[in-house]
């Protein structure tokens, strides 16, 4: 990967993570982000060929519910209380086309 | 057209468990809005799904119903994307290591005519991953609503391989698969109730290449004729642009069934970018083998390895078998009904005739038909019934009125001749004495009869048959008649 | 009776127990306390002190009836601002969640509550827990109690310093990547963040779910060790809980045991650490040797990759944790939103804070299409490694002994536009978290400037006990628990 693939699209990213930023913070992010991405460049100092990722702290297979029984459920209201907008026991938001 | 037409489908079934797949919230079709969630489901701070072993049980089921191998191991990603209906923003399921990989699906293509069985052939699966359901959204003229009733419950997303070459395929690989999902018992794939979703991946090249054309996803397919229509409308699009000398463009459409159209949703410079990775609040499942090996040895018999069963043990015609194993309820039944009167073929014909008749005729007018559990029938009736006409006690004619009597009281066959006397009349005198009269009332029919119109004897039988109710046994009289005729030369 | 507010568990018990006190008193004493000096130190966000004295109050009808839950009922502990207690604000120091009353408790707390215990509070801390000063708050920073114009550490600097100035008996912390031990380092108290699993993390809302675990704070060994195994042992609801058999840990502390054998890796007495720590550290260490501990030099040789992979990793986990903020069920909500790309993006926009945004930026960006592998793939690939320098380390030793932080406590405002060296600070503490071990931090000192120096100690998977009973005796024998502040 070549360092400029390596430098962030704050825009292409600022919309993936729904997050709007002023075009100050963007400039202000991104020369900061730069900087640590290329701090992070160190990783590439160490060779990784065969090593298995690490997803979790202490790998324990199998952890599951069995018995399928139901259990309780909120009544209506905890939702409609914190919902920002509500109607008809739903919770409102603006028309999504698709 | 000088095309060959490519389809893959992608199409997620709701497995049918008591409690959702990470927590332990019922669900239910229908309920009031926002009536089946807790804390996970709402996807509150601070919440961690805790896995429903039922749900990878009935998927593993599912998977070796259709020959998937069952993983050693697998594990859950996390796929990344924004939409109000996704109470965490994103979703749990399998991407790099799916519970079932690979399998095929038997279909029947359309025979020749109706009544003709068609080409069998095996369509290709990639795989059988789980993940979770979304909340639901309706729509108003000015903004959407949310209701999470539906998050988490259980989805299993089956993956075919590009492997189905027309609409026809596609919708024989549909009705295929349901009725598989159905006689396995995971779910019952009512599409109306969202039980069973679909979609289109469709793209075209010229016939003989072996490269694979570019490709647009149809998604939205709610029902086996919208995907029908949908990879019809899409087919002659495509075809219409590679004409042009155009190229298709890689999007995602929408098929709209009001309009008969699909229109554009976004194309792959748009496409997600899911940003997957291993979930770190769940574990992976390691596949006990046992287990795999005792489910895989209770698997319910496959739909078409029945029908070749009826076939070939009990000699039923394609008529009837394929109306018997395209609904796992009749087939059943009839199995059950069999299991108490060994007479196949008149069991067979009874659920397929007279049963399918009553149920329509039972209906309510829009309504799906009803199913058996919603009647009084019983596999007992059926199978009395068929008795008490073979061994001669009364004839199919009076049969039928049993038939319509018991199907709406529920009482046995035996009960209802006893009730209404419709046992056959077999009192010889009696119906000797009526012969003679018909024979002494009718000299122009039997005249006719004797110059070989052998049809002019039923202008005998009927007013016979009036007098006895019909109780007379036809066969039997038409042998007296012909014998007092003679007798009366 | 004036000094309850300082006084320690076994104590304060004696004293319910005797009827010297009531928990009413107790809790009245220190919410008196708290009045005192809150103004200057804000380590709450929110408290509700009539509620806390029902609690108490409920408590001593218990103990009057002889229905007394144990060691806990009765005793004020103070809950960082992450940890879901029922009907109570739960904001994460957010702006975000203003207004979220969170209709759940947490595991930890239902085991508190269960014993008896009086939750305390709401606790300042880095918004989100992602910083390592307090001062990400958006209810305002939190001073540190042995100098105001010092920040408490972070992110449960809160927790820290109402322990620390009284606020508090003991308090809940967090930690991800040593959110409990350098607060409790700059602070001068006793922080431990326990092996992953060892702690239910249901209703610890998420910050990077494979390093997050709840963790005590305390003024001695012996609380934290009280207070860790009130809240330990295993939760169906949260598949991360591992499922081991309950210790009490505070019972081994008073046990003879045999002098273990403590690692000290000479990659953490290197470059970039400040003199004053450094020898407080040896110090500390020379006082083991001389005691009859057997002290051997260790190698972790992929420290110094520790800070990317974090970072990484848990900005990845984060940028998808913090997705369900979205003003759509709960959460703050824009006003100007159009539709819903812009309900999304304005309302996250204005809710979350500049580092909770730079570190979904970040996180975003290293799970995105093409840099997944470069990135998220390879540093959990470290990660193992990491790992497996601690798994060759614990074959030769019982625990670890590393300084808890470069440097003491930093003046306010001194950080905060170098992220890059915030992220530094925490180089020693976050290999604790990539490997799932337990470890705590305890005062060892204090600098010139009169401020705080912790050790941290590092035991091995599940090995509370050994790095619990290392730092009882090391505490047993000098008088830093002793040490209050001026405020």
């Amino acid at each position: 990967m070549s360092e400029s693939d390596k430098q962030i699209n704050i825009d292409y990213v600022a919309q993936l993570a729904r997050l709007e930023l002023s075009d100050d913070d963007k400039a202000k992010l991104s020369g900061q982000l730069n900087d640590i991405l290329q701090y992070f460049e160190k990783l590439n100092s160490v060779d990784v060929e065969g090593i298995e990722p690490m997803a979790h702290a202490h790998k324990v297979d199998n952890v599951w519910r069995e018995g399928d029984e139901p259990s309780a459920v909120f009544s209506k209201d905890v939702l409609k209380a914190m919902a920002p907008e509500s109607r008809e026991d739903q919770v409102v938001v603006p028309k999504v086309v698709e | 057209m000088k095309y060959e037409v490519v389809i893959g489908l992608e199409i997620h079934v709701q497995i049918k468990t008591k409690t959702k797949m990470f927590t332990a919230a019922p669900y239910q079709y229908g309920a009031e809005p926002n009536t089946l969630t807790d804390a996970v489901v709402l996807g509150l701070p601070g919440t961690l799904p805790v896995l429903n072993y039922e749900a990878i049980e009935r998927c593993a089921k599912l998977g070796l119903m259709l020959g998937c191998e069952i993983a050693e191991v697998c594990k859950w990603d996390r796929k990344n994307y924004f939409y109000p209906d996704s109470p965490k923003n994103y979703q749990l399921t399998q991407n790099e290591q799916p519970l079932c990989i690979g399998g095929s699906v038997e279909i029947e293509l359309p025979g020749s005519a109706r009544n003709i069985e068609g080409e069998h052939r095996w369509v290709q699966l990639n795989r059988i991953h789980l993940e979770e359901d979304p909340g639901k959204l309706s729509h108003t003229a000015f903004d959407s609503l949310v209701d999470f009733n539906r998050a988490g419950v259980p989805l299993a997303e089956i993956v075919t391989e590009p492997d189905l070459h027309s609409s026809e395929e596609a919708v024989a690989f549909l009705n295929a698969l349901r009725n598989l999902i159905i006689f396995a018992g995971i779910s019952d794939c009512d599409m109306e109730k969202g039980q069973m979703r679909c979609d289109a991946n469709v793209s075209l090249r010229l016939k003989g290449s072996d490269v694979l054309g570019t490709r647009t996803e149809m998604k939205n397919l709610n029902s086996i004729s919208n995907v029908k229509s949908s990879i019809e409308y899409e087919i002659k699009r495509q075809a219409k642009i590679l004409d042009a000398g155009e190229s298709v463009i890689q999007e995602t459409r929408r098929w709209d069934a009001a309009k008969n159209s699909s229109f554009s949703l976004r194309s792959k410079e748009e496409a997600h970018d899911y940003r997957y990775f291993p979930d770190p609040d769940l574990m992976p499942v390691s596949m006990d083998r046992n287990r795999v090996q005792a489910l895989k040895d209770a698997l319910p018999e496959r739909p078409f390895d029945r029908q070749r069963r009826y076939q070939e043990k009990y000699s039923l015609p394609y008529t009837i078998t394929s109306v018997l194993c395209a609904d796992i309820e009749l087939s059943d039944f009839f199995e059950s009904a069999l299991s108490l009167y060994d007479s196949p073929k008149a069991i067979a014909n009874y659920i397929v005739n007279d049963l399918l008749r009553e149920l329509s005729a039972h209906s309510e007018v829009g309504d799906s038909a009803l199913s058996i559990k919603d009647t009084k029938m019983k596999a007992e009736l059926i199978a009395e019934l068929v008795e008490v006409v073979e061994s001669g006690i009364i004839s199919k004619q009076i049969a039928k009125e049993v038939f319509s009597e018991m199907f709406v009281s529920g009482e046995s066959p035996k009960v209802i001749i006893e009730k209404k006397d419709l046992s056959q009349d077999n009192d010889d005198s009696a119906i000797e004495s009526l012969c003679l009269e018909a024979i002494a009332n009718n000299p122009k029919a039997v005249a006719q009869f004797k110059e070989g119109n052998a049809k002019a004897i039923n202008a005998l039988k009927g007013p016979i048959m009036k007098a006895t109710k019909g109780k007379a046994n036809p066969a039997a009289l038409d042998a007296l008649l012909q014998k007092l005729i003679q007798e009366s030369e | 009776m004036s000094d309850l507010f300082y006084s320690d568990i076994s104590s304060l018990n004696q004293g319910l127990e005797s009827k010297a006190f009531s928990a009413v008193e107790l809790m009245q004493s220190v919410i008196d306390r708290t009045d005192a000096v809150e103004a200057k130190i804000n380590a709450f966000v929110d408290r509700d002190a009539a509620d806390a004295l029902k609690q108490a109050q409920a408590s001593d009808e218990r103990r009057a009836k002889g229905e007394s839950l144990g060691a806990f009922d009765g005793i004020p502990v103070g809950i960082k601002d992450i940890l879901a207690v029922k009907g109570q604000s739960l904001r994460c120091a957010s702006k975000m969640l203003d207004g979220y009353r969170s209709p759940y408790d947490a595991t930890c707390i239902t085991k508190l509550k269960e014993a008896g215990a009086v939750i305390w509070g709401r606790l300042n801390m880095d918004e989100f827990a992602m910083g390592s000063s307090t001062e990400n708050s958006a209810f305002g920073v939190t001073a540190n109690p042995w100098n105001l114009d010092y920040i408490p550490g972070g992110s449960s600097g809160g927790s820290a310093a109402a322990v620390s100035a009284g606020e508090a008996i003991v308090t809940l912390g967090t930690d991800t990547g040593g959110s409990i031990r350098q607060p409790a380092a700059f602070c001068g108290v006793v922080g431990m963040k326990p092996t992953y699993g060892l702690v239910s993390r249901y209703g610890l809302v998420a910050f990077a779910s494979s390093l997050d675990q709840v963790g005590p704070l305390s003024r001695n060994v012996k609380d934290s060790a009280l207070l860790l195994e009130a809240i330990t042992g295993h939760d169906p609801l949260d598949s991360t809980s591992l499922n081991q058999p309950k210790v009490s840990y505070s019972s081994a502390l008073d046990q003879p045991r045999k002098k273990m054998t403590l690692g000290v890796p000479k990659e953490f007495f290197q470059q970039g650490i400040d003199q004053e720590i450094k020898e407080a550290v040896e110090k500390a260490i020379d006082w083991y040797r001389s005691e009859g501990y057997a002290i051997e030099e260790i190698s972790l040789p992929h420290s110094e990759l520790c800070v990317p992979v974090y970072y990484i990793i848990a900005t990845a986990e984060a940028s998808s944790n913090l997705a369900r903020f979205d003003g759509v069920r709960y959460s703050h909500r824009s006003k100007d939103a159009e539709n819903i790309l812009e309900l999304f993006s304005k309302s996250r926009g204005e809710g979350f804070g500049e580092e909770v945004k730079r570190r979904i930026i970040l996180g975003t960006y290293v799970l995105s299409s093409g840099y997944y592998d470069a990135y998220y793939l390879r540093a959990q690939k470290v990660r193992s490694l990491i790992r497996q320098d601690f798994e060759q380390a614990f074959a030769k030793v019982d625990a670890i002994i590393t300084p808890t932080s470069p440097t003491p406590a930093f003046k306010l405002g001194e950080k905060n536009n170098d992220p890059l060296a915030m992220y530094l600070n925490d180089i020693y503490t976050i290999s604790v978290n990539l490997a799932g071990l337990p470890a705590l931090s305890l005062p060892v000192g204090m600098t010139q400037n009169n401020l705080p120096i912790g050790m941290q100690i590092i035991g091995k998977a599940f090995g509370e006990s050994d790095i619990l009973t290392v730092a009882h005796d090391f505490e047993i024998n000098h008088e830093y628990k002793n040490m209050r502040p001026t405020i």
